[in-house]
């Protein structure tokens, strides 16, 4: 997640209640931020159990996403393309090609997921 | 999109420090973008896109050597890539979107290679440099 709002600025549009975002360093430090990271990431995991049903996992995030935090799904592609990278930066070359188009394709579905409930 | 003071070095730093790992380098990005990205295969048809594939391995190269050139002339890259540019506008039309796929790649070989070398303030700068590239090679498209 800090990552996201190094590299993507304008996602901290949405966390202006996370306190100082005024540099690298900060973001790095936030607390706020790092336990908003540890929340996604445990989501993923909950993803990656259920596999077959990504929709319905993601259903109420998704609606809670649309309707409360009204955050444009695009977000959700630049988060998945983050994890990806910190993934690669996390394995090195146990990340293989193949490895990571399967990643790729996950965090596509579930930015996807995410995005279903939305109107 | 504006490249500043601080994303030129931070470009240069990751050239610098890549140097003549650049070509390999070149050579997996495609091999990643083609297994993650398939649809990017079909500007190759005419290419054995099989594994340890030497026209992959040398078109990997060509790309390199035109990100390279990039980072070297970054004050002026739309110079730089000038004939590249006319290239993907008269023959090749490879679609825009495209060109953020292959930087995707290339960013996660540079993690998978490098990961200390690639901090978030480093990414931010080498993702806006792919960007800045793939916004000269389709600017004359229309």
């Amino acid at each position: 997640l800090p990552r996201l709002l190094i590299v993507y600025p304008w996602t901290q549009r949405f966390f202006d209640n996370f306190g100082n975002l005024s540099s690298p360093t900060a973001i790095i430090g936030n607390p706020k931020v790092r336990a908003h990271g540890k929340k996604v990431l445990t989501s993923f995991g909950e993803a990656i159990k259920n596999l077959d049903n990504l929709k319905g996992t993601y259903s109420k995030l998704s609606e809670l996403h649309c309707e409360r935090l009204h955050v444009d799904p695009e977000n959700f592609r630049l988060l998945g393309d983050i994890l990806v990278i910190v993934l690669a930066a996390h394995f090195g070359k146990d990340f293989t090609p193949a490895c990571q188009a399967t990643w790729q394709k996950l965090v596509g579905l579930v930015a996807h997921a995410l995005a279903h409930k939305y109107h | 999109m504006v490249l500043s003071a601080n994303d030129k070095s931070n470009v240069k730093a990751v050239f610098g420090k890549i140097g003549g790992q650049a070509e390999e380098f070149g050579a997996e990005t495609l091999e990643r973008m083609f297994a993650t990205y398939p649809q990017t295969k079909t500007y190759f048809p005419h290419f054995d896109l099989g594994k340890g594939s030497a026209q992959v391995k040398g078109h990997g190269k060509k790309v390199a050597a035109a990100l390279v050139e990039a980072a070297n002339h970054i004050d002026d890259i739309a110079g730089a890539l000038s004939k590249l540019s006319d290239l993907h506008a008269q023959k090749l039309r490879v679609d825009p979107v495209n060109f953020k796929l292959l930087g995707q790649c290339f960013l996660v070989v540079v993690a998978s290679h490098n990961p200390a070398l690639l901090t978030p303030e480093v990414h931010a700068s080498l993702d806006k440099f792919l960007c800045a590239v793939g916004t000269v090679l389709t600017a004359k498209y229309r």
